[in-house]
């Protein structure tokens, strides 16, 4: 079955992706570059019948790493796009302006690692706090608790 | 007409996650709809990167008082998937039997608490005593009624012993009768047929544009349960189905976990007759390699997904977590619009959320006229739909103590 996917996503998807590996026999590894990302995605999401799982932002030495990991559940198979966007361009095409499911997690990872999604229709804060100093991102590597002192919140745009 | 916004939420300690909903309405109609979430936010995926690969389970047991199996489980998984090994025959149906006890009891408390809100407080009454049952089991077995800490990587780390297993197929057949006699008084009820169907509609369509998880797809008609789509070596010996209605209703998503529960009892009763004698209930993991792995688990709220990436050392160098609440609660973007301020409350709790927003609410419109409803007025908006359906169809409604 897992076989039959790759066959037919390498077909389809041949010259947009960089490779494609598959460590085991319910997950596929895909690496794409940042600008093809979102329609690969897209794509997997719309025509290939993938639900989202969710995304996850890696921050590594060179940049942020996405991961979009999709499910297309009557194969039984995850297949995870990965895209490392460098710190140099910290942003990408939002899939979020046309697909719903994709703005929280967009939101989500806007906040905490920094990356810009263009044309996301409602880019507000999700989790941290309105008042949370502008410019720092928790889950970024370099972040430390002290970072952030109670002096750095800003208060007054939460309306407290 | 005059545009009211009401804020609904954020705080409330009946359960688990604050949120704020703030609905903005005409009249009695909702038009649109905005959740904020994040009144609650630990950090739990930065901790995760400060403890060792063995320390990790007890932290997203914490995640959810409720799923807090769940988050362990697709955890595990995870590490699983990365190190690629096997897990033991007899502490994968260990895991099983722990499980699928949690998805007893969340649903049974899901029950109850629709049924408080809607009036039926011998629904509530009935659900929970029933729940108690599964939760004496829970303690029997593992030694808590909730926060078990059974799970860590490759396996157990607990075995039952005889006695045990006894006393749980013997409490878990017990339950079998009192479970039908609520399903039947819920699914028989025209009352509850008139105030739950037809509300709260999430299409088919919108489920799959939103991804919508566990139940709350399951009721509108698609079938993913990550127990059968990602199968796990102990759920394949077992007999069991995927329950799956149509309708996207509010009715649809309650049928969905009454019967999903006499599938687990169904379950625990087989994985229980079928745990092989002695053997290991553990593959003895000593060291993570570089990698990454993911898991995905079914809690009762829907899949739980778990992303880790190893660098070889004793910690996760990144550990993602994805609850199902984070994809179900978008959808009421599509299912609450058009819908009254008493059914939205009610809509809201339909896909099991931290459910904590009724506590305040307080209607704002054009002129600053501010209202406060506190959660007994809400409640008696939605508890008065029902009296006046009862009216409507000829019944005279129970005397209802506001104050309970």
């Amino acid at each position: 079955m897992s076989k039959e996917v790759m066959k037919d996503l390498k077909k389809k998807l041949g010259k947009k992706i960089i490779d494609m590996v598959q460590p085991r026999s319910n997950r596929i590894y895909i690496r794409v570059e940042p600008e093809k990302a979102p329609g690969v995605v897209e794509y997997l999401f719309s025509k290939y019948k993938c639900k989202l799982c969710t995304a996850t932002g890696i921050d590594m030495r060179e940049g942020i790493e996405m991961i979009y990991h999709l499910a297309r559940e009557d194969k039984n198979i995850l297949i995870n796009v990965k895209t490392l966007i460098p710190y140099s361009k910290l942003e990408m095409d939002s899939i979020g302006k046309k697909i719903p499911a994709f703005r929280w997690i967009e939101r989500e990872i806007n906040e905490m690692l920094g990356v810009e999604f263009k044309g996301h229709p409602d880019m507000r804060r999700l989790l941290l706090a309105d008042s949370f100093p502008k410019g720092k991102y928790p889950l970024r590597k370099d972040f430390k608790h002290s970072d952030v002192t109670d002096e750095d919140y800003d208060y007054e745009r939460s309306g407290i | 007409m005059k545009q009211t916004i009401i804020p609904l939420g954020p705080y409330h300690p009946l359960l688990e996650e604050p949120e704020h909903f703030k609905l903005y309405v005409e009249g009695e109609r909702v038009i649109d709809l905005d959740v904020e979430i994040g009144y609650n936010h630990r950090g739990i995926e930065k901790l995760s990167e400060g403890k060792t690969w063995d320390q990790v389970p007890y932290l997203v047991e914490r995640i959810c008082g409720i799923c807090s199996t769940s988050h362990p489980m697709a955890y595990c998984l995870a590490v699983e998937d990365l190190i690629g090994c096997e897990v033991p025959k007899r502490a994968q149906l260990i895991r099983v039997i722990v499980c699928e006890l949690e998805r007893i009891h969340s649903h049974l408390l899901w029950v109850g608490l629709a049924g408080h809100f809607i009036g039926y407080n011998t629904v509530w009454m009935w659900a929970w005593k029933y729940r108690e049952t599964i939760l004496e089991i829970c303690e029997k077995l593992t030694g808590n009624r909730n926060h078990y800490a059974m799970f860590k990587p490759g396996g157990v780390r607990r075995d039952f012993d005889k006695e045990q297993v006894d006393y749980g197929l013997q409490r878990i057949v017990e339950m079998e009768k009192p479970t039908r006699l609520l399903t039947d008084a819920i699914l028989d009820d025209p009352v509850i047929h008139k105030r739950l169907k037809g509300i709260g509609v999430l299409t088919k369509k919108d489920a799959v544009l939103y991804s919508a998880l566990g139940p709350t797809s399951r009721g509108s008609g698609i079938p993913w349960d990550a127990r059968n789509d990602e199968p796990l070596d102990g759920f394949k010996d077992l007999k069991w189905k995927v329950i799956v209605q149509q309708d996207g209703d509010v009715f649809s998503k309650g049928v969905v976990r009454l019967l999903e529960c006499f599938e687990s009892i169904s379950m625990i009763k087989q994985a229980l007759v079928k745990l092989p004698e002695g053997g290991t209930i553990d593959a003895d993991i000593k060291e993570v390699p570089m990698g990454e792995g993911c898991g995905r688990y079914e809690a009762p709220r829907g899949e739980v997904f778990h992303y880790v990436r190893s660098d070889g050392s004793n910690m996760p160098y990144r550990h993602k977590v994805r609850a199902p609440t984070f994809n179900n609660l978008p959808t009421f973007e599509a299912s609450c619009k058009g819908e009254t301020i008493a059914d939205v409350a009610l809509i809201t709790a339909s896909i099991d959320p931290c459910y904590c927003c009724t506590e305040r609410v307080a209607v704002v419109d054009r002129n600053n006229n501010e209202k406060i409803l506190r959660e007994k007025d809400l409640l008696k908006l939605s508890v008065d739909k029902t009296h006046n359906i009862m009216k409507k169809l000829g019944k005279t409604p129970p005397l209802y103590n506001m104050e309970i």
